[in-house]
């Protein structure tokens, strides 16, 4: 092809000087473009329908994929007739209802059933034609092929239903392992109330906190409360380490610092590497009969004070002091003294509760903090372990979303 | 009262004049009847209601279990009919609520003093004997139809489409709406419509009935409305010159007449 003859091999015409572009060209193409070749060979299936649904005018593409002769169409049957039995109902049952109220519907999945048998996915796109005083008068339809799309959406409906069912499963799974940590009842010492409570910040993982109440051989009562670091499946190794191996050195020698001292050398030797340890308060309690309260000897590793809350309605943290279990080689604990007295409630809580996000913190980062608990514990003193535990827990809800780590509770009174 | 919010009772017509009660069938809501209420509404009391599921019935009321089967739906139209006191309505059922009602009066004949049954079908499949119309596989179909057109529907358009029930005209928002129910309460209502056989139930009809057909149906074809005919003794069957599942959106005069003068014989 020479610059003088330039005309495009596709185009619809000559040129008059023989000196077009190429972009004239085109432009020429589309003006030839003929509109009535351009509805019968259009990319997509056009349809008119009368009011009731028979067919008035069909476009060649729809007639191609249907594998219809016009003349069996055309006045003869009614668009659902194109359909599959579930797409007839469908039509009837939201199509057209919704259609007749809109005067326009676009987007819709329907299967055709074509001449041989075969269903072709397709997505339909229907509007009103009105006459100049507004009456419907027919229905304009365009028709696109949707095979590709509809196996697209399949899988991405398989994939979500697959999806929800795992989901399910590890909701199922995390319940069932953040109940194995923690005691299945909780057990009171004679004489003495006893209420606990846990909250997971999150449905999908296993949270880090736990806490026991359990009864030793002389009368004495062993309990703790501590917080993991992480969360998830391999903070659930280190909780249940933890606590097992927390109980059963206090069993063995019910003190408090030497049991925080064996389970700091455990979890050092086993987790040094990962950088695993945790806070927590162990305690040995004596109930005190005859007075009617008891006292308990406790040791702390980096944990939040307990509150003593007492019966004339004062509070005061208990002091502790501890470095974090599993953190260094070596570390010691020690003891200190609690009495309770009758009407005193003493309450253990994890981090999560302190550390919650709050619209009323006076804190620099918008913690509820240590004043807040205090303040707040003062309100509702004196109390008892169960009106206590159900005290904080509804505190526990106001935080909302500011609930962002898992919290545990656990009181314990004298009446 | 539970079941004004339950069921987003709406009342429209004459005081004073005898109750017709106007149910949706499966797919939209109360808005169905839109074209005929006014007609109807000159001579008599119009109770419209959405199903549980559908419209802006509350969407608390919702139990998968309950919902599982027509009774109860029929529960809850007896529980409609009840709590608001309504004396001796004639009950007029769209499709799947024929069915509906034809549950309710045999279970409790004397709260009604008629039966119209618009578009009915007691059973959708084929058997040996019986042409219902369709298979179970056009079912599975059905099923399948609504999860595809569903996916485009998402939770954040259930305030739009549930709330606000203040507002009775016929705006923007309703337009949105209608029709656009929550994928699986559509499930189970669709299950509930078209897996159900109710072909027995018929014989025990004890009330005034009337059945309302269109000459060409693509769900209920007039052979299904003849079978109704011949299975509830007494009853008139009256065919009207209208195309598609939904004479009251594609003949409301027709359909308000035929439901106008069956009602002044019930109260002759």
């Amino acid at each position: 092809m020479t610059a003088t003859g330039g005309r495009d091999p596709h185009g619809p015409g000559p040129s008059d000087d023989g000196s077009a572009r190429p972009s004239e060209v085109g432009f020429s193409a589309l003006l030839e473009d003929d509109p009535e070749d351009l509805y019968e060979n259009a990319p997509c299936g056009h349809l008119s329908t009368r009011l009731d649904g028979t067919i008035a005018k069909i476009n060649g593409t729809l007639l191609a994929w249907l594998g219809y002769r016009r003349e069996e169409l055309v006045g003869r049957r009614r668009f659902s007739d194109l359909l599959t039995g579930g797409g007839r109902i469908y039509h009837e049952t939201h199509f057209a209802p919704m259609l007749a109220m809109r005067g326009e519907i676009g987007g819709v999945a329907l299967d055709l059933r074509t001449k041989d048998g075969a269903r072709m996915p397709v997505l339909v796109t229907s509007v009103v034609k009105a006459g100049s005083e507004g009456q419907p008068q027919l229905i304009r339809t365009a028709i696109f092929d949707a095979t590709m799309r509809r196996s697209y959406e399949r899988e991405l409906l398989n994939a979500r239903r697959a999806a929800e069912r795992e989901d399910e499963r590890l909701r199922q799974l995390v319940g069932k392992l953040q109940r194995s940590l923690l005691p299945a009842v909780l057990q009171t010492p004679p004489g003495l109330e006893s209420a606990a409570y846990y909250r997971a910040a999150s449905t999908d993982e296993v949270g880090g906190d736990f806490y026991d109440l359990f009864p030793l051989e002389d009368g004495r009562w062993g309990f703790f409360l501590g917080d993991v670091s992480g969360k998830g499946v391999e903070a659930a190794a280190v909780t249940a380490l933890a606590r097992y191996t927390l109980r059963a050195a206090t069993v063995y020698n019910p003190d408090p610092a030497a049991a925080l001292r064996n389970l700091n050398t455990v979890l050092w030797q086993e987790y040094r590497q990962d950088a695993r340890y945790c806070t927590v308060v162990s305690g040995i309690l004596t109930p005190t009969p005859t007075v009617g309260g008891f006292t308990a000897v406790i040791a702390s590793g980096g944990h939040p004070e307990p509150l003593l809350l007492k019966a004339d309605g004062s509070v005061h943290y208990h002091p502790t002091k501890g470095r974090i279990v599993g953190a260094f080689p070596n570390s010691r604990y020690t003891n200190a003294t609690v009495v309770a007295n009758p009407g005193d409630t003493l309450l253990l809580y994890s981090d999560g509760l302190t550390e919650a996000r709050s619209a009323t913190s006076e804190t620099a980062d918008g913690r509820y903090g240590t004043a807040a608990l205090a303040r707040f514990a003062h309100s509702i003193a004196p109390t008892n372990a169960t009106t206590a535990v159900a005290a904080v827990t509804e505190l526990l809800g106001t935080f909302g979303a500011g609930l962002t780590d898992d919290t545990a509770i656990l009181a314990i009174s004298a009446p | 009262m539970r079941v004004w919010d339950r069921n987003n009772v709406r009342l429209a017509g004459r005081a004073e004049g005898p109750t017709v009660v106007l149910a949706h069938g499966f797919g939209c809501d109360q808005h169905m009847w839109r074209h005929v209420v006014s007609e109807i509404g000159q001579w008599a009391r119009v109770v419209l209601f959405d199903h549980v599921g559908s419209g802006k019935a509350d969407p608390a009321a919702w139990d998968a279990d309950r919902y599982a089967s027509l009774d109860g739906y029929a529960d809850d139209v007896l529980s409609i009919c009840r709590d608001l006191d309504l004396q001796q309505p004639i009950f007029v059922g769209h499709s799947v609520s024929s069915s509906i009602g034809v549950l309710a009066a045999n279970r409790e004949p004397d709260r009604f003093s008629g039966l119209v049954l618009v578009t009915p079908s007691p059973c959708y499949i084929d058997d040996e004997t019986y042409r219902g119309g369709f298979t179970r596989d056009d079912i599975d179909d059905l099923l399948e139809s609504l999860d595809s057109n569903y996916l485009g529907w998402s939770s954040s358009m259930a305030p739009l489409i549930m709330g606000n029930p203040e507002r009775p005209e016929l705006g923007e928002e309703l337009t949105a709406s209608f029709c656009r129910t929550d994928p699986a309460m559509a499930q189970v209502f669709a299950r509930a419509t078209f897996l159900s056989d109710n072909r027995a139930d018929l014989a025990a009809v004890s009330v005034p009935t009337l059945i309302l057909q269109c000459a060409q149906d693509a769900i209920a074809p007039p052979e299904v409305g003849a079978f109704v005919h011949a299975q509830i003794a007494g009853s008139q069957l009256v065919t009207l010159d209208a195309t598609g599942h939904c004479p009251q959106l594609s003949a409301p005069e027709a359909t308000a007449a035929a439901i106008t003068s069956f009602v002044r014989a019930a109260y002759r």
